[in-house]
């Protein structure tokens, strides 16, 4: 029970540190009531996918709160359910790309050697590379089909970064006291790893993992847009690139059609990136004003 | 005797030695040798992809021609290699020598789509569009963002700072070419500044290329969505960094005396907090212009701009793979070598760089 008690306290102490940065707050918010939308819509919202062809591209009215596409299907539906799979592949892209680079960064750091060299080496070379070509060559050898393939695949390119930084702040961080001290009491190198050094860096990976999951958004958005991945689900990418290729851009009422998704994917990321600052003061105080 | 022959022989080896380790430790060089590696890696990587990959595009290729022309697999091989320039009767590392010279010597091989023609005819008509958008765009988007960065900075806290920072935050997380239709629905749909079809393609149908004024105009036409949406999605980043530099800066001694010694506001912020306050922009430049070049392709398909990047967004949805493979080599090479002139340009602007690890 204390044990909850403190988490609770823990918890509102966070929030409280959070709140105190309005727009990052309010990014945090969006954020949650988004994913939290999005996740949940699928199993409340039911969706009409047969077309309708007396009402297509009606403006926005009490029935269609944002109006209907080319095949008369209510927009704002759609955009309930279209989130799901565009935070799942740039949630799994993300949490991919900073698996490897946490862990190759780290390795490198501790274990030094000829691992370090080709790790560092394979670092700047995806660095180098321009990504998004890479991306679309990658997709377009590899014949993609589902979600999965298509987060490994973003995530495979965008580790480069933060295994640099990660290399660098761990060799840093491997000659501070306490770090020393564990060694010096024999623990395990893992223990060092997984218990004094990784934990210390936790804000920044954290603060990564926000934006490598915004790139996963922009990569996995465009590779739909440019036809490379099929899609048939719901999905903001989808309604996007069907939304272009059914010329809605070229009228008044079918206009909806377009900035619905792109409103949403654009509230997403602004929430996303104004989270970050948040997570940022939480982590580190030195950030926090008026303490 | 023989101890004495052996010290000089000694010596020098160890001479050879750190001077070749000086060599290497040699700023431009390391910089040029990174450069070419990450070059021929991908250029590896490409003909891994079409070649030895289980479901290349090669093997697909060459099963498609027997069952649609109803060709014997020799004969359908012979078309595939002038098609993709690799020569299947040969081993397989001659063949990726031979494809690497080939390469060199700016050869591609055939596009599949359009009509067998060689695809570096095709890279040469549509690279220079592409190269001239994001050159323009990345000179347009440095210099104003320096400008605003620095506003801000002198006048952190009042409106023109927060008016910069809320525009840049809200324009980070759209997406560029998402931005590129919002420019498109509002201000050639709706607002009707200018005729959405008038702006597409690279030049007006019938518009001669040439060194006279109508054409530039005419470019400059054509390119300017492209270039504005390029500038507003990249001068956010600029305009934050300044700013944050140049904060940095000014509280640098060197600053104090500048004052103390009663030179001109002017020449201060020029002199001595800009010209200090923009070196770690250079860091960033490289990551900017590779970002630039990758989004081109969905910039130029939103637009119609007739560039590099449209061609390798068709060649995907055609899988035209050799044009895919060629421009994707051509976009990185391009990548690379803007990124080792931001070096060289960075080293030679903050010496600390260049002789750092001597």
């Amino acid at each position: 029970m204390t044990y909850l008690r403190d988490l609770g306290s823990g918890l509102l102490g966070s929030l409280r540190v959070m709140s105190r940065n309005k727009v990052g707050f309010a990014g945090l918010i969006i954020t949650f009531v988004i994913v939290l939308t999005s996740l949940l819509s699928p199993y409340f919202v039911h969706m009409e996918m047969t077309a309708n062809l007396d009402a297509i591209y009606q403006g926005p009215s009490a029935q269609n709160w944002l109006g209907t596409d080319y095949q008369g299907r209510d927009i704002f539906k759609q955009i309930l359910l279209g989130g799901r799979e565009v935070i799942y592949v740039a949630f799994l892209a993300g949490i991919l790309s900073c698996g490897i680079g946490v862990a190759f960064g780290a390795l490198a750091a501790i274990l030094g050697g000829w691992f370090d060299t080709i790790a560092t080496a394979a670092a700047e070379l995806v660095i180098t590379i321009p990504q998004y070509p890479l991306l679309l060559v990658l997709a377009g050898f590899i014949r993609l089909n589902s979600p999965i393939g298509l987060a490994f695949i973003i995530a495979s390119i965008s580790w480069g970064g933060l295994m640099l930084a990660i290399r660098a702040q761990v060799f840093s961080l491997k000659e501070r006291d306490y770090v020393q001290a564990a060694r010096a009491l024999g623990l395990p190198t893992s223990h060092l790893l997984l218990k004094e050094i990784i934990p210390n860096m936790m804000s920044y990976i954290l603060t990564n993992l926000v934006m490598r999951m915004t790139n996963a958004i922009y990569g996995q958005v465009g590779l739909i847009f440019l036809g490379v991945v099929p899609m048939a689900q719901n999905n903001w990418g989808v309604m996007y690139s069907l939304a272009n290729r059914q010329g809605a851009i070229f009228g008044v009422n079918s206009a909806w059609y377009i900035m619905a998704p792109i409103f949403a994917i654009a509230l997403l990321q602004f929430g996303m990136i104004n989270m970050n600052r948040s997570l940022e003061e939480l982590f580190n105080p030195r950030l926090r004003r008026g303490e | 005797m023989a101890t004495l022959q052996a010290q000089p022989s000694a010596r020098s080896g160890k001479e050879i030695s750190t001077m070749l380790r000086k060599f290497f430790k040699n700023y431009y060089l390391r910089r040029t040798l990174k450069a070419v590696a990450s070059v021929f890696v991908v250029t590896t990587l490409t003909f891994f992809l079409i070649r030895l990959m289980p479901g290349n595009p090669l093997d697909i290729y060459v099963a498609s021609q027997m069952q649609t022309l109803g060709v014997s697999r020799e004969e359908a091989e012979v078309m595939a290699s002038s098609i993709f320039q690799i020569d299947l009767k040969r081993p397989v590392l001659l063949q990726y020598t031979d494809y690497l010279t080939g390469l060199l010597h700016g050869d591609f091989g055939l596009s599949i789509v359009s009509a067998r023609t060689p695809v570096s005819a095709l890279i040469l008509r549509f690279l220079p569009w592409t190269m001239f958008v994001v050159s323009v765009s990345l000179i347009l988007s440095f210099v104003l963002g320096v400008l605003i960065g620095t506003l801000m900075a002198y006048r952190r806290n009042t409106w023109v700072d927060y008016f910069f920072t809320g525009f840049s935050s809200i324009l980070t997380a759209i997406p560029d070419f998402m931005v590129a239709t919002l420019i498109i629905v509002y201000f050639g749909v709706r607002w009707k500044v200018f005729s959405v079809t008038g702006v597409r393609g690279s030049l007006t149908p019938g518009m001669v290329p040439g060194w006279r004024f109508d054409f530039f105009i005419d470019a400059f036409y054509h390119a300017a969505l492209p270039i504005i949406t390029y500038v507003i999605t990249s001068i956010g980043n600029w305009m934050l960094q300044m700013r944050s530099s140049t904060m940095a800066t000014l509280g640098e001694d060197y600053v104090m005396v500048a004052k103390a010694r009663g030179l001109s506001e002017g020449r201060i912020t020029s002199g001595y907090v800009g010209r200090n306050a923009i070196l770690p922009l250079f860091t960033t430049l490289a990551i900017m212009i590779g970002g630039m070049f990758g989004g081109s392709v969905l910039i130029e398909s939103v637009f119609t701009y007739n560039g590099i990047g449209i061609k390798l967004a068709s060649a995907l949805g055609a899988r035209d793979y050799p044009v895919m493979q060629a421009v994707f080599i051509i976009i990185t090479a391009a990548t690379v070598t803007a990124n080792l002139f931001a070096d060289f340009l960075y080293g030679w602007l903050d010496p600390r760089i260049r002789t750092e690890g001597r």
